[in-house]
C-alpha cells in the first residue's frame, strides 16, 4: 500500500539534529550514561517540525472518506435501513450488517457488541453505528450518510445508574447487572463498625469524562491482493484490533494487520474503540475494493467514544477517638453504558483501590457494573481509582476532622508500610513509599510557592482553602494478568547491522520509544543513537499486551530489558567464536548482519517469584507493586461567583526509579491537569442519553491559565522486579487530585463538597442551600 | 465555486454590498467559519477585514471612534482604550485567546449580537453607537435600539457596520467589567456584567449597568440604574440594587450554565460593583 | 479564484474554491500536514499557523483572505536541520508528548517571543491558553518558552 511518507515513520531514529550550530547527539553519545538522564525523546524532533505522520497525514492514493451512519435513537428495534431513493447513490458503497461476512461483534471480553446493528436487532445507544457510506469526496460522504432511512421502533431507556439498579427497563439479565465483585477482609463489617467511636458515612458521585485528546479517533484500511487486511491507525493496543478484526472477518492470523500511526494522545480512550473504526474501515474498503479512511470530526468523537465512567461511591468508614480505622464498607457502582466492552476489569480496579492505602482490619467491598442506554464508558487513566480514590480521601479527610487530628496526622497513622497487609491481604514486601511521599509533600508546603499560577479574577472577593489527598495505585496487570497476557518484545540486530526494539507498546506521547531505546542501548552497551524504533506493528513485532494500566516500563520495559542483555551475551558469543577482536558491540552487531544477516531475541515476561491471586475468592497480590503519591492543594472560591481557582499544586510521587526524569514529570503533570479538570471543569451532559456539549467549546479542558504552576516531586522507592527500579506511573497522577481540591473547597467554606465536578453551580446550588436552612 | 469579493475601499464595498444583498459580509471569519465545513459555501462573500478605511481607533474630545474591522489584537495594543475605556480593554482581553484575537473584530462581534458576544454589555454601559452605512446612507444607532432579538439587528441588508462610537466617559467616571465564562480563556460566557458610574461629590450621577447571556440578548438593567441615580454608594444601597436584578433578570438553563446560577452571580457581581464605590 | 501566496518563503499559486478552510489548503493542496486539525472551531489551535507574522487558526479563515499575504507553517520555523529556540527548548524540557498540540504551540510562541518582551510564566499562560495541550499539563511547555525567550534577551523584534 502506498501511504506516500509512510515508509518513513515506520522507523524512527534518535534525532540527530543541530540547534544553534551544535549537534545535539553530541550530548548523547554515551551508554550508561543515558539512563537517568532527559535525553531528547527519540520522537522529539519530529514532532516539533511537523515531520511526525499521524493517521491524517497519511497520503493514500485513491482512498475514500467513510463516515458512519447512527442510531440516533437511545434503545429501539431497528426494523428497517432504506436508501433515500432520490439521492444519487451511484458513486457511493454502502455497508450494512448484511455485508458482515464473519462474526457481528466487536470481540472485546465479551461478544455482546456488533459492529453495525443489523435490520431486525437492538439498538442500545442513541450514537450506535447502523451503516456506513464511503465515497471519494467527504463532502459527498456526509450527504450520503444523511440520506440513509432508519425505521425504528422505540423501547423505554435508561439512562442513570440509579434507574438501573431499580430496574427500569431490563437491560441485561434480570438485575441490570454487567459484573459484580466482592472483597471480605476481617470480621463482619457491620459489627465491626457497631463498635467503632465514629462512623462516617458518604456517598460520592464522579461524573463521566471525556478523554479529549486533541487528535481524533482514526484509522485507514485497504485489502491486499493475498486477502489480508492492512489496518494503520490512531491507536493503543495493535494486538486488540488484531484480535478483534480476526474475529470479525474470520481470517488468519497474518491476514490481519495493525500497525499504529504516531498517535496523538490516547488516555485510555484508544484503547478499545479503534476496533470498531477498524471494523467500519475494513468492511468499507472490503466492499469498495479501494482503501478508505475514516477520521472522526470532533463533535462524532465526543458523543460516539468512550469516557470515565461516572461512578457514584458508598462509603462508610469507623474510626477510634485516638484516631485508628477500624472498618470500612464500600459500595461501588459504574455506569457500563450499552455494551459490557471494559467494564469489569474498570469495576475491578475500582474496588481494589477502594478501601486505600491503610491499614483497615474489617473490610467489605461490594462493586457492580450496571447497564444503560448511555455510549459504553470505557478505559480512561486511572481505570476506576480515580472514582474510589475521591470517596476514600474524602471520607479519610473527614475522619481526621472527627477525631480532631491534622490531615497529615491521621494519614500517618493509618498508612500502610512496609510489611503491612492490604485489603486483599497481600502483605507489601517492598518499594513501599508510602512514608516519603508525604513527607516530600510536607516538606514543600514549606517552601516559598512559585510564581505564575493564575490569580482569581479582577474584584474578587475570595475565600481560601487547602487540602490534602494521599493515595496508592497498582501498577500493570490486576493479579494474575500479567501471566495470562505473556507480553513480549524483542530486540534485534536488523539486516543493516542496526539494533531495534521490536514491540507492540504503543508511544502515545508518554515518551515508550524514548524509555525502550534507553533501556535496550544500557542492556546493550551501545550508544542510544545505535537503537531503532520501529512503529508497533503486528507484522514486525510480537504482543506486548495492551499500552494500558501503567505497565508499559515496568512490565515490557524489563522484557526490553532482558531481550537487550541476551542479544549482547549472543553477540560476545559470537565474538568468541569467530574469533573477531571487538568489545565494541555496536561493531560486533555490524559483523554480525554482515555474516549470517538479521538476529532477534524474544522475551516473553513472567510474574515475580512469589505473588499469588486467587480470582475466585479476590484474595492474594492484586498486583506486583504500587506506586504512591500524595497531592497538595490551595483554592481560592470567589465569594461571588463560586468559581474555584488552584493556586497551588504539590503532587509527590514514587515511581520506583525515574529512567527518564523529564518524561516522569511529564506524565504526572499532565495526569494532575486531566484530575484538577475533572474535579472543577470538565463536564459531559447528556440529554436523553445524548451528550448535548459534544464540542470543544462546551465540552471543556483546561487551558494553560486554569493550570496552576506544578510543584512536581519525584520519589524514588525501587521495585526490585522493574528496570532499573521503575513501577508505573502513567495513571497515579489521575487517581487522588480531585480529592484534594475537594477537600481544599471543603476547607475554604466549611461545608462538604462530594462531587466532582465541582462547577461553580454545583457550588453555588450547595451555598444557597445551606444558606437557606 | 463560490464568488469572494476584496473590495479595496469602503466606497467599493458598499457598492458590491447593494449590488449582492444575498452574500455574506466576512469580516475575520470567527463566527462564519466555526465548523465551516457542516455547511455548503455560500453564494458569495464579501470580505471586509482588511478595508483600511474600517480599522483603526480615532480619539477626538467627545468620543472614541472604532473602525469595524479592527482586529481585538490592535484594540488591546491601544494606549486610548486602556486608559479610557479599561472596561472595554478588559473584556477584549478576555475573548478567546490570542489567534482569536488576532482575527476577531468588533464589527464582527456587533454584526453576530449573540447573547453572549462579551463586548456588547460594555457597549451598553458605555452608550455606544453603531455607524451604519450604505452606498447614500450613513446612520448611527445606539447598540441598545440596534440589537432586537436574539441574534437579531437592525442592519440592512444594503448596510455595512463601518464603526462604534463611544463618548468620552465624564471626568469621575468609574468602569467596571466582569466576565464569568466556562474557564478563564477560550471561554463562552455564563454571565457578565458591565457598569459605568459617574460619582459627582459623593453621588452617583449617571449609572449604567448591563449584562450579558442572561437573556435573548445583552440587556441593560434600568430599574437598577435609577435607584442607583442620585445615591451616594453604601452597602445598603448595594443590596436594594441587587435586589432589584433578581427581580428584573430572567437567565435560562442551557448546556453551559443554570437559569439559577446566573441569576445568583448576575446578583452579585452587580452588588459587587457597587461596593466598589463604597 | 485564484490564490497567490508565500508560504514559508515560497512563493504559490493555485486555483481553489475561496471559502475552502486555509487548513485543508496547506494540508490537502501544499501537503503541509504538520499543521493539524483538532476541532475545526477555532478552540484548539493545533492548527495554528502565522498570517503576515499572526498567530491564527486556519480552521477558520477561508484560503480567499491570504491571497498576497504571507503564510508561515510549522515546517517553515526551522531552517533546515537548525531548530529554533523554541523548538530546542520544547524538546529539551519534554514539552511535546503526544506531539498534536506541537506544530501549533512552536507556531504561537515562534510569534510571542518574536514580539512580546518580559515573558513571566503567567504571560506566557495567557499567551498560550489558545493552544490546548492534554498531555503535559503545559508545565513543561511554559518553561521552554521561557528558557526560548530568555534566549532571545527579551528583545522583541517589534
Ligand atoms: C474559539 C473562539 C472563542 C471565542 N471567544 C469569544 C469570547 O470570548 N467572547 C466573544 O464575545 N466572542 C468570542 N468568540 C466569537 C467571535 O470571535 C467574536 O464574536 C468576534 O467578534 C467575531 O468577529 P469576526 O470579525 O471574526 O466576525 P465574522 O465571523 O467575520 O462575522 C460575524 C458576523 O458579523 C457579520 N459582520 C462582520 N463584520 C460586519 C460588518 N462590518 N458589517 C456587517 N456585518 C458584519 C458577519 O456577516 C457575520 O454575520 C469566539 C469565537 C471562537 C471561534
Ligand atoms: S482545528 Fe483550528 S482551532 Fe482546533
Ligand atoms: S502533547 Fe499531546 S496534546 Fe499536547
Amino acid at each position: 500500500m502506498d501511504f506516500g511518507g509512510f515508509g518513513q515513520f515506520m522507523s524512527v531514529q534518535v534525532p540527530e539534529f543541530v540547534a544553534d550550530g551544535v549537534r545535539w547527539a553530541a550530548m548523547t553519545n554515551s551508554t550508561i550514561r543515558d539512563l537517568d538522564k532527559a535525553v531528547p525523546r527519540v520522537d522529539g524532533a519530529d514532532k516539533v517540525t511537523g515531520k511526525a505522520l499521524y493517521v491524517d497525514d497519511l497520503k493514500v492514493d485513491g482512498a475514500l472518506y467513510g463516515r458512519t451512519v447512527r442510531s440516533h435513537v437511545p434503545h429501539a428495534k431497528l426494523k428497517r435501513i432504506s436508501l433515500d431513493p432520490d439521492f444519487d447513490w451511484s458513486d457511493v458503497v454502502v455497508v450494512t450488517a448484511d455485508d458482515i461476512t464473519g462474526k457481528n461483534v466487536v470481540l472485546l471480553i465479551e461478544e455482546d457488541q456488533p459492529a453495525l446493528v443489523p435490520e431486525g436487532g437492538i439498538i442500545r445507544h442513541v450514537d450506535e453505528p447502523v451503516a456506513l457510506v464511503a465515497a471519494s469526496d467527504p463532502r459527498r460522504a456526509q450527504a450520503a450518510m444523511e440520506h440513509v432511512r432508519l425505521e425504528v421502533e422505540e423501547l423505554p431507556a435508561v439512562f442513570t445508574i440509579e434507574e438501573s439498579v431499580a430496574k427500569k427497563v431490563l437491560l441485561r439479565g434480570d438485575d441490570n447487572v454487567y459484573k459484580r465483585f466482592e472483597i471480605l477482609r476481617g470480621d463482619d463489617v457491620e459489627q465491626a463498625l457497631a463498635s467503632a467511636d465514629y462512623v462516617i458515612e458518604g456517598t460520592y458521585r464522579t461524573g463521566a469524562q471525556e478523554q479529549m485528546y486533541i487528535e481524533p479517533q482514526g484509522m485507514i484500511a485497504e485489502w491486499t491482493d493475498a486477502g489480508a487486511v492492512r489496518l494503520v491507525g490512531s491507536l493503543q493496543c495493535p494486538y486488540y484490533v488484531h484480535k478483534a478484526m480476526r474475529e470479525l472477518l474470520q481470517l488468519d492470523e497474518d491476514k490481519v494487520i495493525v500497525t499504529q500511526a504516531v498517535t496523538g494522545g490516547g488516555f485510555g480512550g484508544k484503547e478499545e474503540y479503534p476496533s470498531m473504526l477498524a471494523a467500519h474501515v475494513a468492511l468499507l474498503a472490503k466492499k469498495a475494493k479501494r482503501p478508505v479512511r475514516m477520521v472522526y470530526d470532533r463533535v462524532e468523537d465526543v458523543r460516539a467514544t468512550t469516557k470515565r465512567h461516572p461512578a457514584p461511591t458508598r462509603h462508610r468508614i469507623g474510626v477510634n477517638k485516638d484516631g485508628t480505622i477500624v472498618a470500612v464498607d464500600v459500595d461501588v457502582l459504574i455506569d457500563g453504558g450499552a455494551y459490557l466492552t471494559l467494564s469489569p476489569v474498570v469495576l475491578s480496579r475500582g474496588v481494589l483501590h477502594s478501601v486505600g492505602p491503610y491499614n483497615v482490619p474489617h473490610v467489605r467491598v461490594v462493586g457492580r457494573a450496571m447497564a444503560t442506554n448511555l455510549p459504553p464508558h470505557g478505559a480512561f487513566r486511572g481505570f476506576g481509582a480515580p472514582q474510589t480514590t475521591f470517596a476514600y480521601e474524602r471520607q479519610i479527610e473527614k475522619a481526621a476532622q472527627r477525631v480532631g487530628m491534622s490531615s497529615l496526622e491521621f494519614r500517618r497513622k493509618n498508612m500502610l508500610r512496609e510489611g503491612d497487609v492490604t485489603c486483599t491481604g497481600q502483605t507489601l514486601k517492598y518499594s513501599v513509599g508510602s512514608a516519603q511521599v508525604l513527607d516530600a509533600v510536607e516538606q514543600q508546603i514549606g517552601q516559598a510557592p512559585p510564581k505564575g499560577s493564575a490569580a482569581p479574577p479582577q474584584f474578587a472577593s475570595v475565600k481560601r482553602g487547602k487540602g490534602l489527598a494521599f493515595y496508592y495505585h497498582g501498577a500493570g496487570f490486576t493479579g494474575s494478568g500479567e501471566d495470562r497476557l505473556k507480553g513480549r518484545a524483542s530486540v534485534a540486530v536488523n539486516a543493516g547491522g542496526k539494533f531495534e526494539v521490536r514491540s507492540t507498546s504503543t508511544d502515545i506521547g508518554q515518551g515508550t520509544f524514548t524509555i525502550f531505546a534507553q533501556l535496550a542501548s544500557a542492556a546493550l552497551d551501545v550508544d542510544i543513537k545505535d537503537v531503532e524504533m520501529i512503529q508497533p506493528s503486528t507484522e514486525k513485532a510480537p504482543d506486548s499486551g495492551p499500552t494500558v494500566a501503567s505497565r508499559t516500563t515496568m512490565v515490557v520495559g524489563s522484557v526490553v530489558q532482558k531481550a537487550g542483555a541476551q542479544l549482547k551475551q549472543r553477540l560476545l558469543a559470537f565474538a568468541e567464536e569467530s574469533g573477531v577482536q571487538s568489545g565494541d558491540v555496536a561493531e560486533l552487531a555490524k559483523r554480525y548482519a554482515e555474516k549470517h544477516g538479521e538476529l532477534e531475541e524474544t522475551v516473553t515476561y513472567h510474574s515475580p517469584p512469589g505473588v499469588k491471586w486467587d480470582d475466585a475468592t479476590y484474595r492474594g497480590d492484586a498486583y506486583p507493586c504500587y506506586g504512591w503519591a500524595a497531592c497538595y492543594v490551595e483554592v481560592a472560591v470567589d465569594d461571588d461567583t463560586h468559581e474555584v481557582t488552584v493556586e497551588r499544586c504539590i503532587h509527590a510521587v514514587d515511581v520506583g526509579h525515574a529512567i527518564h526524569p523529564v518524561l516522569v514529570k511529564g506524565q504526572i503533570e499532565g495526569g494532575t491537569l486531566q484530575a484538577l479538570g475533572w474535579a472543577l471543569w470538565e463536564s459531559v451532559v447528556y440529554r436523553n442519553g445524548r451528550v448535548a456539549n459534544p464540542t470543544m467549546t462546551d465540552c471543556i479542558i483546561p487551558t494553560s491559565i486554569e493550570a496552576p504552576e506544578m510543584e512536581t516531586l519525584v520519589v524514588e522507592v525501587p521495585y526490585p522486579h522493574g528496570p532499573h527500579g521503575a513501577k508505573g506511573v502513567g495513571e497515579i497522577p489521575m487517581d487522588g487530585p480531585a480529592a484534594a481540591v475537594a477537600n481544599a473547597v471543603a476547607d475554604a467554606l466549611g461545608q462538604p463538597f462530594d462531587e466532582v465536578p465541582l462547577l461553580p453551580e454545583v457550588i453555588c446550588r450547595q451555598v444557597s442551600a445551606t444558606a437557606a436552612e | 465555486m463560490s464568488e469572494f469579493l476584496s473590495p479595496r475601499t469602503l466606497a467599493e464595498a458598499l457598492k458590491l454590498r447593494s449590488a449582492h444583498p444575498d452574500f455574506t459580509v466576512l469580516s475575520g471569519g470567527t463566527d462564519l467559519m466555526v465548523r465551516a465545513t457542516e455547511r455548503d459555501y455560500p453564494v458569495g462573500t464579501i470580505d471586509v477585514f482588511s478595508l483600511k478605511e474600517m480599522r483603526g481607533v480615532c480619539e477626538s474630545d467627545a468620543a472614541l471612534s472604532i473602525g469595524a474591522s479592527t482586529p481585538y489584537a490592535d484594540l488591546l495594543r491601544s494606549d486610548v482604550v486602556l486608559t479610557m475605556l479599561p472596561n472595554l480593554h478588559a473584556a477584549i482581553r478576555e475573548i478567546g485567546a490570542v489567534q482569536i484575537q488576532e482575527r476577531g473584530t468588533i464589527g464582527g462581534n456587533i454584526g453576530t449580537s449573540s447573547p453572549v458576544g462579551d463586548t456588547l454589555p460594555c457597549l451598553l454601559a458605555l452608550d455606544a453607537e453603531v455607524e451604519l452605512r450604505s452606498q447614500n446612507n450613513t446612520r448611527r444607532v445606539a447598540y441598545s435600539d440596534f440589537c432586537t432579538g436574539y441574534r437579531k439587528t437592525q442592519l440592512g441588508a444594503d448596510e455595512l457596520i463601518t464603526a462604534i462610537h463611544i463618548p468620552r466617559p465624564a471626568k469621575g467616571t468609574r468602569l467596571f467589567w466582569r466576565k464569568i465564562g466556562t474557564r478563564r480563556a477560550q471561554a463562552i460566557s455564563k454571565v457578565m456584567g458591565a457598569a459605568s458610574f459617574r460619582i459627582e461629590e459623593g453621588v452617583v450621577s449617571h449609572a449604567r449597568i448591563a449584562l450579558g447571556a442572561v437573556a435573548d440578548r445583552p440587556r441593560r438593567v434600568e430599574a437598577a440604574e435609577q435607584r442607583i441615580q442620585g445615591e451616594k454608594p453604601s452597602e445598603r444601597l448595594a443590596t436594594e440594587v441587587a435586589a432589584i436584578v433578581r427581580s428584573d433578570v430572567k437567565p435560562i438553563d442551557d448546556v453551559r450554565s443554570t437559569a439559577s446560577y446566573r441569576l445568583d452571580v448576575a446578583v452579585n457581581i452587580v452588588r459587587r460593583f457597587v461596593l466598589e464605590l463604597v | 479564484m485564484k490564490i497567490r501566496m508565500q508560504v514559508n518563503g515560497a512563493a504559490r499559486e493555485l486555483e481553489t474554491e475561496p471559502m475552502r478552510r486555509l487548513l485543508d489548503v496547506l494540508r490537502e493542496d501544499c501537503g503541509l500536514t504538520g499543521t493539524k486539525e483538532g476541532c475545526g472551531e477555532g478552540e484548539c489551535g493545533a492548527c495554528t499557523v502565522l498570517i503576515d507574522g499572526k498567530p491564527v487558526n486556519s480552521c477558520l479563515v477561508p484560503v480567499g483572505q491570504v491571497h498576497e499575504a504571507e503564510l508561515l507553517t510549522v515546517e517553515g520555523l526551522s531552517d533546515g536541520e537548525l531548530l529554533t529556540d523554541v523548538q530546542r527548548a520544547l524538546v529539551e524540557h519534554g514539552g511535546a508528548q503526544c506531539g498534536i498540540c506541537t506544530p501549533g504551540i512552536a507556531v504561537t510562541a515562534e510569534s510571542l517571543i518574536r514580539r512580546e518582551k518580559n515573558l513571566d510564566h503567567a504571560r506566557i499562560r495567557e499567551l498560550l491558553a489558545g493552544n490546548l495541550c492534554r498531555c503535559t499539563g503545559y508545565q513543561r511547555v511554559v518553561e521552554a518558552v521561557a528558557e526560548a525567550a530568555a534566549k532571545r534577551g527579551g528583545a522583541g523584534d517589534e
